[in-house]
């Protein structure tokens, strides 16, 4: 009797344990944060806030008054001698591919730094130079605000930790937003190929 | 039936322990880095289930153990618990959002520490050793997990910590190998069912030989 009730408890554990480990992993599928937030967006897209951000030629533009395009975002600091290294040869790589759709006035690559404080507009040109920017399609951007910053990080699912060295650690991706001012998609840098169709899918009217 | 005071003072210890733990200022510096949440903060926290299980009353663990045989119950239970908290991304949710905090500061010592100490003395031997075994297998796949990954598994932390933790991991798994490796070569293997009831002897001389 006692084996019993201990077997009939220990398979209902196991059962209702599994449907957790199930749901909390996505479907098996996100054993990381990461990987749970690019699933997350896909499923319910999230509204991209208003926040004021100042570009690299010093004017300020609201972020949602970018709405009617679609935007592929990376969030990045100018000082970051990594990933931003690389999302930077990619979103000038993007640029060249998706320069008709830039001509239409159809897409806009914005990168955003999350390091406003040493992010003036001369370092965000100075990135955008060396990074081959064409000029036109690609905007390099800081909040205004650390508000805003702080809206922004938790909207997009941004973590940014210091490295103990001097600078930060932090997510890479790039983060394609509708021209609803939503974001629908987050892919991993080196699968631009896979932002620009999801782009390319809906071509502008 | 009265108290004892062994009783009293396990209750007491881990109420403290678990108030310290829950401190902000510890609780920060715990979960700032990978390792010391892993191999630090969740222990202490399953600590304080295991102290918290001496402290039952023995009517309560009489109900519980008439649903626990051999501690198959307990087992499960924690395992699936460890399992949840052995998610990468739930190292981070555990940070960034209170309410996984929450589950995390309960269900560690409620449903990893306490089943586990009610369990383990009722566990027969080769349930023992499935248990350790796997122990030290899990140790090892997740060591040499963080030690060769070259992505970051947590959003949170630094990979230089991720496998600064694998290290940890490998060599915990190592030694926990040793220690039974040892037990099982010179260890008196009576004593490992839970079932010794003889007088221990006198003088520990050679081993002596199973018959």
């Amino acid at each position: 009797m006692r084996l019993l009730r201990t077997l009939f408890v220990s398979i209902a554990l196991l059962l209702v344990g599994g449907v957790v480990l199930y749901a909390a992993t996505d479907g098996l599928r996100a054993f990381t944060s990461e990987a749970a937030r690019r699933i997350a967006v896909r499923q319910h897209s999230v509204e991209v806030p208003a926040v004021t951000l100042e570009t690299q030629t010093g004017a300020h533009i609201d972020i949602t008054s970018l709405r009617g395009k679609w935007l592929l975002i990376d969030f990045i600091y100018t000082r970051c001698p990594t990933y931003c290294v690389a999302l930077g040869s990619e979103f000038a790589q993007l640029q060249d591919r998706l320069a008709g759709s830039v001509r239409e006035d159809a897409v806009e690559l914005l990168s955003i730094s999350f390091d406003p404080a040493h992010d003036t507009p001369r370092a965000l040109a100075s990135y955008l130079t060396r990074a081959k920017s064409r000029g036109a399609g690609w905007v390099a951007a800081r909040p205004v605000d650390s508000g805003g910053l702080d809206e922004l990080e938790r909207a997009f699912g941004i973590t940014v930790i210091p490295d103990g060295l001097g600078g930060y650690t932090h997510n890479a991706a790039i983060h394609v937003v509708d021209r609803q001012g939503r974001l629908v998609e987050i892919v991993d840098p080196g699968q631009a190929g896979a932002a620009m169709r999801r782009i390319l899918q809906k071509p502008g009217p | 039936m009265s108290v004892r005071p062994r009783r009293v003072g396990a209750l007491w210890g881990t109420a403290l322990l678990f108030l310290a733990l829950l401190a902000p200022s510890v609780k920060h510096a715990l979960e700032e880095r990978m390792t010391t949440q892993m191999l630090v903060q969740i222990p202490l926290l399953v600590l304080v289930g295991i102290v918290m299980a001496r402290s039952l009353p023995n009517r309560v663990t009489a109900v519980i153990d008439d649903w626990n045989c051999r501690g198959i119950t307990g087992l499960v239970l924690a395992t699936m618990t460890s399992l949840f908290w052995m998610l990468p991304r739930m190292l981070d949710a555990a940070v960034t959002d209170s309410l996984v905090a929450a589950a995390k500061y309960a269900s560690a010592p409620l449903l990893i520490g306490l089943p586990l100490a009610l369990s383990w003395p009722r566990m027969g031997f080769i349930v023992r050793g499935v248990l350790l075994v796997e122990c030290i297998a899990t140790l090892f796949r997740l060591g040499w997990l963080y030690l060769i990954s070259p992505e970051r598994l947590c959003n949170l932390y630094l990979l230089d910590d991720q496998q600064h933790l694998g290290q940890w991991l490998l060599l915990i798994g190592g030694a926990l190998f040793l220690a039974i490796a040892w037990k099982l070569v010179w260890g008196r293997f009576d004593s490992l069912s839970g079932a010794a009831r003889e007088p221990k002897p006198a003088h520990r001389g050679l081993p002596s030989t199973p018959a």
